[in-house]
């Protein structure tokens, strides 16, 4: 008999937690998938469905594209509108949001606050909130875009700062320049790529929210998608989403190109 | 002048990294201190503008006393202080003009500061220095777009545009070949002389400190264990230096020299723990 040496990648222990959290997994999949009650009549029905659906949008209507050229640049605006104002809220957000910048204890975890609030609500919910405060239009859509991308551009642009070469910012310091001096000098080139970068790709996310918040009323493109809808003009609705394809392509480009350019 | 008496650190981690020191440079002198690594010359540098806040002990710089000042008064005393560091730490997105200009931010609005708009003199000047340090043409390059050599005589540029009354130097030659180290110190050596200026300066390489330094100051484990000329710093100082070894009965003016300065780090230290009593 050979006395073998044997190995094993995990204790009994280990192996008995992988299999319960495996287990697990699976009971959560199952419960959530009965309790939902899904009905399947419409499965069947659905390649009907669909081929109805289809036949009913094409052709595109060609002859609305002018009615709608106004509302997509609204759109676009929009976008614009609510990334600036986001960027220039997110710097200051950004600064008590970083380690090594925030003045103290309290003003970090405010920092966090808002970082956090601003994520955790969809755009969409900010919409309502803001149509309901402002009235509908263009203004409700601008902050609901502005204030659910401050959290995204103020969390990345902090990691950005407790990246950043604090040596630079003690030579700026060294000089006897101010604090502000410091941060313009020391801070802002070094996270000025990062600044390029997300701004334009949350330019880019808010172009194609900014096509959705019209379903509440907040302006843009999906005041006309909602309304052609609800009229079952799906002829207007295949015009609007190829529409919208071409301005998200068009986004995704420019933010690629600058996002590149950024060094 | 600078003097510096029982300067103390103690970091919040409890390692003593000074443990009273006094030093003092004055005139156009070039002072260099050599230790071994975690002896506290960076730290020791680092006090005298307060980048490092001292624990205790008095600065003082043409008889102002730096230790207690704090928000504007701190700003005004740091204009006088030119420093250069180890890793150059220059801005590196921007041009080299404009690293050499941030020497003036101490003098300028933050708005004009913000728009990059320098006073004229100012402007004339860093192109002189730039001239002086050999980068001339190169103003609009941006820093990261230079070579170590290069980069360090901009960071040389830049603390000289301050008008310092002394200059700090903190491991300058550390990330430079011996070619291009010996280019920098001679630059330093020069300026501090011709603009008569003091200079501090922290250097690892123990030939380019006799070379360059009129005096040299040795730290061991936070305290001062020798001081005197590069003539003075025979085998017997760098083993007391670098190894911690006695100095034998009877040595040379060498050995009296460190001894005395042993005992001004003695002395110091025990003022030290009668002010902790």
């Amino acid at each position: 008999m050979t006395d073998y040496r044997t190995w094993e990648r995990r204790t009994p222990r280990q192996r008995l937690l992988r299999y319960l959290a495996g287990l697990l997994t699976i009971v959560a999949a199952a419960v959530s998938w009965r309790l939902l009650r899904i009905n399947y009549d419409y499965i069947g029905t659905a390649p009907t469905e669909f081929m109805d659906l289809i036949n009913r949008m094409y052709p595109p209507n060609v002859g609305y594209t002018g009615q709608i050229v106004s509302p997509m640049i609204e759109t676009i605006h929009i976008a614009i509108l609510g990334t600036t104002l986001a960027v220039l809220l997110s710097i200051p957000v950004a600064l008590l949001g970083a380690e090594n910048t925030t003045p103290n204890r309290l003003s970090f975890l405010l920092g966090k606050f808002i970082i956090s609030a601003s994520r955790s609500v969809n755009v969409i919910i900010w919409a309502l909130v803001f149509v309901i405060i402002f009235g509908s239009g263009a203004l409700a859509g601008t902050l609901a875009i502005a204030v659910r991308s401050i959290g995204f551009c103020s969390k990345l642009i902090a990691e950005s700062i407790e990246e950043i070469d604090p040596g630079q910012v003690e030579a700026v310091k060294a000089t006897g320049a101010n604090s502000i001096e410091a941060a313009i000098y020391g801070i802002l080139p070094q996270v000025k790529p990062t600044l390029i970068g997300v701004s334009t790709y949350r330019w880019d996310i808010n172009v194609r929210a900014s096509t959705i918040i019209g379903f509440v009323g907040a302006g843009g493109i999906g005041v006309e998608l909602n309304t052609s809808i609800n009229f079952f003009a799906w002829q207007q609705v295949l015009t609007i989403l190829l529409a919208i394809l071409v301005i998200v392509v068009f986004s995704e480009v420019v933010s690629a190109y600058l996002r590149r350019k950024a060094r | 002048m600078l003097s510096v008496t029982d300067l103390q650190k103690t970091y919040p981690s409890g390692d003593e990294a000074l443990k009273g020191v006094s030093l003092e440079v004055t005139g156009s002198e070039t002072v260099a201190m050599i230790g071994p690594s975690g002896a506290g010359k960076s730290t020791f540098i680092r006090c005298v503008n307060r980048l490092t806040e001292p624990s205790g002990g008095s600065v003082e710089l043409d008889g102002l006393e730096l230790t207690g000042l704090s928000g504007k008064k701190l700003r005004n005393a740091r204009r006088d202080i030119g420093m250069i560091f180890q890793e150059y730490n220059l801005i590196e997105r921007l041009t080299v003009m404009e690293n050499v200009l941030s020497g003036r931010l101490g003098y300028v609005s933050t708005w004009n500061a913000f728009r990059r708009n320098f006073d004229g003199d100012d402007i004339e000047r860093a192109y002189e220095v730039l001239e002086r340090v050999g980068l001339d043409g190169h103003e609009n390059n941006r820093a990261d777009e230079l070579s170590g050599g290069q980069r360090q005589r901009v960071g040389i540029a830049r603390a000289i545009l301050q008008r310092p009354k002394i200059l700090l130097v903190d491991e300058p030659t550390s990330s430079l070949d011996p070619e291009s180290s010996r280019a920098v110190m001679d630059l330093l050596t020069e300026i501090a002389a011709e603009d008569d200026i003091p200079v501090l300066i922290n250097i690892h390489e123990v030939d380019l400190a006799e070379e360059y330094a009129d005096r040299i100051v040795g730290l061991r484990l936070g305290e001062k264990v020798f001081e005197g000329t590069p003539a003075d710093l025979d085998e017997t100082a760098r083993g007391q230096i670098y190894r911690g070894e006695e100095i034998p009965e009877g040595a040379g003016p060498t050995g009296k020299v460190a001894a005395e300065a042993g005992d001004v780090g003695g002395v110091s230290s025990d003022e030290g723990e009668i002010r902790r009593s």
